[in-house]
């Protein structure tokens, strides 16, 4: 289930870099403030999908999952200094702040597929 | 006959080079201040330095002042007080109140806006002004009134032509005072008014000229560095110049981020004011600023600071805004946040019988905590002439953080009148006769 969670982040993730590219191309703010939120309301996901899968791998240890929680925690991690690097002022932000969203959006677009692929084995 | 010239003019050069040299290198280096401070290239880690005011009481402790001086709180819990005035009859007038509550935009608002908070007062502000009065001049002020209530953050404060003029942070107004009075009659005129969407920064200063024909108000940035948006700063960081007839404003002086006093320099008649510069760029960048206010000057935020260093936090920037941006005066200690200003009268012991006390409210953006005193800056000839000194210090002690001085005020009897919004007292402080 913490896989449907995590997949649930990369959307936000993906409207972060949007955002991003928008600010970077316009210099209007609002992007950046979209931006800050969406990557904000990412990290809340995948920070229940990490400490879940965490207990989960520490209770079943179920193939795979190690890898997952890696990715996942590489997002989270990543995400974090993203939300830092953008809570500096106007375009203090960038060019860092555009590179590290495309980033975490590739890591979060596998540790979605990864933990997916692993939720849909054990559906199945 | 032209080659002696010649070597007299390099001889001359070489000289004059050795001698600002010199100068240069004996400069003491007690924080930063002067004409020439150093400025570090800029740097903003992760997060911002930070260090925040620990509140704690005085507990019998008070500020320290200069020997043969003493100090005293002649007012104690005030409704967060801000900027005085002594009225011609020796009344203080106390403006007291929190403006502000910019609307959050990001993560980083609603959390800087906590930790911010810990270190001011949970009192409520007044939205006052309390008068003050000492009638048999023993030094101490039995007399305490609300002058006048229902004021929106009134902050500025000045008497001109028999009139009193309060900067609310959303308008000048005028009361027709009458000496002798302990509570103004009539509700206050509106004269004009002045920038209020978001205020960001909210105080809005006050200064009028010696025949009460013009007023100046200095108005802050809506922003530290533009984040909230360029289109946000029209009518921001800049001195107004306000008729006081007619009410019709005019832009000063322009790019000053945040001007928090004004005060007119006796000798020349010169409009001076002490700016808050931008924030995030490290511990010793930008510094704070005492300058005089050139009429029709750009004196750079937010595109540029100190003279045209570009700021590259602003975009798009301004190449020409940059270029056109003038030097402050006289730099003082980065983020050392510079709220109050006030010239000397003759009569003080030396040295503070020329220049100018600043109230510094102290630093956040830093972790080694920089302010929180009042200093002096003297003057020769209606300018800078040295290193500041301490006029009135302790505010800190063993951590904790008893008070912060905001506005700072002349007494013409001989005192230095202080406001401190932690400790929501005002002090006075006497030389000893």
């Amino acid at each position: 289930m913490h896989a449907v969670i995590a997949a649930a982040a990369l959307p936000l993730f993906v409207g972060a870099l949007l955002a991003d590219l928008a600010y970077s191309g316009s210099f209007q703010i609002q992007w950046i403030n979209f931006s800050s939120w969406l990557i904000a309301g990412a990290l809340l996901l995948a920070g229940l999908a990490l400490l879940w899968a965490a207990v989960d791998v520490l209770r079943r240890r179920p193939r795979g999952g190690m890898v997952y929680l890696l990715l996942l925690l590489a997002t989270f991690v990543l995400g974090f200094v993203n939300a830092l690097v953008h809570a500096r002022d106007a375009w203090a932000t960038m060019p860092t702040g555009v590179a590290l969203s495309a980033v975490v959006v590739v890591l979060a677009a596998i540790a979605s597929g990864v933990g997916l692929a692993g939720w849909r084995r054990r559906a199945a | 006959m032209r080659a002696a010239l010649k070597i007299g003019a390099v001889a001359v050069a070489a000289l004059a080079a050795t001698l600002s040299y010199v100068v240069a290198q004996t400069t003491p280096s007690a924080g930063q201040h002067g004409a020439n401070p150093e400025l570090p290239a800029p740097q903003r880690g992760l997060l911002p330095d930070m260090g925040i005011a620990e509140p704690a009481g005085w507990d019998g402790r008070q500020p320290t002042v200069p020997q043969g001086w003493t100090i005293k709180a002649i007012a104690t819990d005030l409704k967060i007080p801000r900027q005085t005035l002594v009225l011609p009859n020796g009344d203080i007038l106390v403006a007291e109140g929190r403006g502000g509550g910019a609307p959050v935009l990001t993560p980083k608002d609603f959390i800087a806006g906590l930790i911010k908070s810990k270190g001011t007062t949970p009192v409520k502000g007044g939205n006052q002004l309390t008068l003050l009065r000492d009638a048999d001049g023993d030094g101490t002020y039995e007399g305490r009134w609300v002058y006048a209530e229902n004021l929106n953050a009134p902050y500025g404060l000045a008497f001109a032509g028999g009139k009193l003029f309060v900067a609310n942070q959303d308008a000048l107004v005028r009361f027709d005072y009458v000496a002798g009075e302990t509570r103004a009659a009539a509700a206050p005129v509106t004269v004009a008014l002045l920038p209020s969407a978001i205020n960001h920064h909210w105080t809005k200063s006050l200064a009028a000229d010696a025949d009460g024909k013009f007023l100046y108000v200095g108005i802050g940035s809506n922003s530290n560095i533009g984040e909230r948006g360029l289109a946000m700063e029209e009518h921001r960081a800049l001195v107004w110049q306000v008729d006081a007839a007619t009410g019709a404003v005019r832009p000063f002086a322009t790019g000053l981020r945040n001007p928090t006093a004004l005060a007119f320099e006796p000798g020349t008649r010169q409009l001076w004011t002490v700016v808050n510069e931008r924030d995030e760029l490290g511990p010793d960048l930008v510094p704070d600023y005492l300058s005089s206010v050139r009429e029709g000057a750009f004196y750079g935020w937010p595109y540029a600071y100190w003279g045209p260093n570009a700021d590259p936090r602003v975009k798009p920037g301004n190449d020409k805004k940059v270029q056109a941006t003038v030097r402050p005066d006289y730099a003082l200690q980065s983020h050392s946040a510079p709220l109050g200003l006030a010239f000397a009268q003759p009569g003080l012991p030396a040295p503070f019988a020329e220049g100018a006390f600043i109230g510094l409210h102290g630093s956040w953006n830093r972790k080694q905590p920089v302010g929180y005193k009042v200093i002096f800056v003297p003057f020769s000839g209606g300018k800078p002439s040295g290193p500041p000194v301490d006029f009135a210090a302790g505010f800190q002690a063993d951590g904790k953080t008893m008070g912060r001085p905001v506005g700072v005020t002349l007494d013409p009897k001989g005192a230095v009148i202080v406001a401190d919004d932690l400790s929501n007292t005002v002090w006075r402080a006497v030389p000893a006769r």
